[in-house]
């Protein structure tokens, strides 16, 4: 019986057994966690700040002390920020700019991965006369500074007839994300095996089958990538949203600079915070939601072949 | 009766390299045809062509007498099982094996009819519903040949299908396939480098290097006649020992100051003489009271035994040259002893040393 009982606490590498015991607090443990402690106060004491502040009203903030919380708590500056502080010349909060950004966003993402994973499994998988020429013009592309490019694009658009209308806008998104998204997908569906793409010839499916039945389901963690650049980018985009759309049309964050930086009357730091926070609110969900799928893409995709 | 795949003048470059050289090729009704040769020599590329998965630079390829040489993968009447097995991962066993029936529009229930035989012949009816990364190496390789079975094709077409697969389960899945083909009846090429896979498996063996067939033949005439000395060297482990000798009239060989006479040799060219290779496979090779018996034997040191359970491998020399030989796996030797080795020449392959055919 006396060899069925527990060993010792204190056991030698001699008589390992089991999963390899773990100490909870080494030096190592502490000095890690003590730094991550300290780099995650340094990112989220700005936020602190804007969530107490756009909190409090007026007086309140004029007193100072920044970091404290709300003394008097309101969400006048949350409702007045959504719906009726002045964006320039209309007063009607940064609510217009919501949706203005949404249907700037959602077409312009979709497009955007729609055409680049398309290209990129043309450009990895069938290899048609010229492929290289094409993909290194179209990288080649992604080097060239955008500022360069923006009175062209502005000549083009108004020939066209799409100055100043969104659509011209999802245009200008869709045509600047394709360069680093092309690369992204051509590399993805280069990693495919080939004898899985001639398995399909064989099985008679032709482009569009072996895309959407086959290499498509097999890239979804790419899509789930190129989805959180192509929206958060797109969201946050202000200088082609200045410059290609027109002030009923303006984005959050083109309504947001106009609000921030308004020269009239007192400034309503509670409101200005409040109004940042809103339009930082999709990307940051994004993050949070898609980030979860991504890993859970990763890990359904590991087995490829 | 004509022929099931035919190949006719093929040729591939990629780039500068020629990779097929003016390739000619005929293969039977029902026949199975191993295509072996050394890594890099084009077997795969010449799949690859007569597939359709690659656009040969010249000659055509014709399989039931349709030229197919531009035809698409799926019009040509051929399956194809790859070594990766190539399953789409996303899709079940049974979404695998239907996958080229829907492309073809086969109507719902003769994919169920066709799915359910195939599952019956390979024995994969219980994994229907699982995804390829539930699947063992030999259950994946199962569904890749069941997807060839499904298409009801003329043509079977294998790259290297088992050489992924521990050697227990190639052997096993090597006599499935043979009974496979006994079954159905198609024609069946097979690319393999293992050289035991292309003997057990054969009808016929083409032996390929650097792009061009050397020899398509029996296994048996492969083994026994090789046509050229690469073939001969290239075929049997531990391959064959070559020794320079000199062919004269009568006919006689002189090996390592021995004339050999060569009445009984099957000879190719007839007439025949000087430098030649003598050849002469390591297990042809006799010991002991059997080499005494032998119309040639020679006194030898081993230098190298290796004993390998059934057999035993040892390594010699006759005046300089390598000379290899088997022995019973009881038999006590070692490093150093001196044995008499003896041969039949009928058994032994002579070449000429400038061409290097048989003679
Ligand atoms: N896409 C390509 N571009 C250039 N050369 C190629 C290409 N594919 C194959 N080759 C060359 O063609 C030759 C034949 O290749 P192949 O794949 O047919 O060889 P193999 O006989 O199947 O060899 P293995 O037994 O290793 O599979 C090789 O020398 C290879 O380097
Ligand atoms: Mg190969």
């Amino acid at each position: 019986m006396a060899d069925q009982t527990a060993p010792a606490p204190s056991r030698g590498i001699a008589e390992a057994v089991g999963p390899r015991p773990r100490r909870a607090l080494s030096v190592r443990n502490i000095v890690i966690y003590g730094i991550l402690a300290l780099l995650s106060v340094y990112y989220l004491l700005p936020i602190w700040v804007m969530i107490m502040t756009s909190l409090k009203g007026m007086p309140e903030i004029q007193m100072g002390n920044i970091f404290a919380p709300p003394v008097e708590l309101t969400f006048e500056p949350w409702i007045r920020a959504w719906s009726s502080v002045c964006t320039g010349l209309t007063c009607e909060g940064i609510s217009t700019g919501f949706l203005n950004s949404v249907i700037i966003t959602v077409p312009s993402v979709v497009l955007s991965i729609a055409v680049a994973s398309v290209n990129g499994y043309a450009l990895s998988l069938w290899r048609f006369r010229g492929a290289n020429v094409f993909f290194t013009i179209l990288i080649i592309g992604a080097f060239i500074p955008y500022q360069v490019m923006i009175y062209p694009i502005v000549i083009i658009l108004r020939e066209i007839g799409l100055y100043g209308d969104l659509a011209g806008l999802v245009l200008v998104h869709t045509v600047f994300g394709m360069p680093i998204l092309t690369l992204l997908f051509r590399n993805d569906f280069y990693s495919v095996p080939e004898e899985l793409f001639m398995a399909a010839r064989i099985d008679g499916a032709g482009f569009w089958t072996i895309f959407l039945k086959i290499m498509a389901p097999m890239a979804l963690p790419m899509f789930v990538v190129a989805v959180i650049l192509q929206s958060t980018a797109i969201w946050n985009d202000f200088l082609f949203g200045v410059i290609f759309s027109t002030p009923q049309n303006y984005p959050m964050t083109v309504q947001l600079n106009n609000i921030v930086n308004s020269v009239q009357g007192v400034r309503e730091y509670n409101v200005n915070m409040a109004a940042t926070l809103l339009s930082g609110l999709v990307p940051l969900t994004i993050y949070l939601v898609s980030g979860k799928l991504f890993v859970r893409g990763i890990a359904a995709g590991a087995v490829k072949g | 009766m004509q022929p099931s795949v035919s190949i006719r003048n093929l040729k591939l470059d990629f780039g500068a390299i020629q990779v097929l050289k003016d390739l000619n090729l005929d293969i039977g009704k029902g026949e199975f045809l191993v295509l072996l040769g050394s890594s890099g020599c084009g077997k795969s590329t010449l799949l690859n062509c007569i597939a359709g998965l690659l656009e040969p630079t010249d000659g055509s390829i014709f399989i039931n007498g349709d030229n197919v040489t531009w035809a698409e993968p799926s019009e040509r009447g051929i399956g194809m099982v790859f070594q990766s097995y190539a399953l789409y991962p996303q899709m079940t066993v049974k979404g695998n094996l239907s996958f080229g029936l829907k492309n073809a529009r086969v109507p719902k229930d003769e994919i169920e009819r066709r799915v359910a035989r195939a599952a019956d012949i390979l024995q994969i009816g219980p994994l229907l519903g699982r995804k390829p990364a539930a699947l063992s190496g030999g259950q994946r390789q199962r569904v890749a040949i069941g997807r060839a079975l499904v298409r009801d094709v003329e043509v079977f077409l294998f790259d290297e299908p088992l050489s992924n697969l521990d050697a227990k389960l190639r052997a096993e899945l090597r006599v499935e396939l043979k009974r496979l083909h006994n079954n159905l009846g198609n024609t069946m090429i097979y690319v393999t480098h293992d050289q035991v896979e292309a003997m057990t498996l054969a009808d016929r063996i083409a032996i390929m290097k650097g792009g061009l067939v050397m020899q398509l033949g029996s296994p048996a005439e492969i083994y026994g006649r090789p046509a050229k000395k690469y073939v001969a060297d290239f075929i049997g482990s531990p391959s064959m020992n070559f020794l320079p000798g000199k062919l004269r009239a009568g006919p006689v060989v002189d090996v390592a100051g021995q004339s050999i006479p060569l009445d009984a040799y099957d000879f190719t060219r007839k007439g025949l003489e000087g430098d030649v290779w003598f050849g002469i496979r390591p297990e042809h090779v006799a010991t002991g009271e059997a080499a005494a018996a032998c119309p040639v034997s020679y006194e030898l040191k081993a230098e190298l035994v290796k004993p390998m359970g059934a057999e035993t491998l040892v390594w010699s020399s006759i005046e300089g040259t390598p000379f290899r030989f088997r022995m019973d796996g009881h038999a006590q030797v070692a490093a150093g002893d001196i044995l008499r080795v003896g041969f039949d020449p009928v058994r032994a392959s002579l070449f000429d040393t400038v061409e290097e055919l048989r003679v």
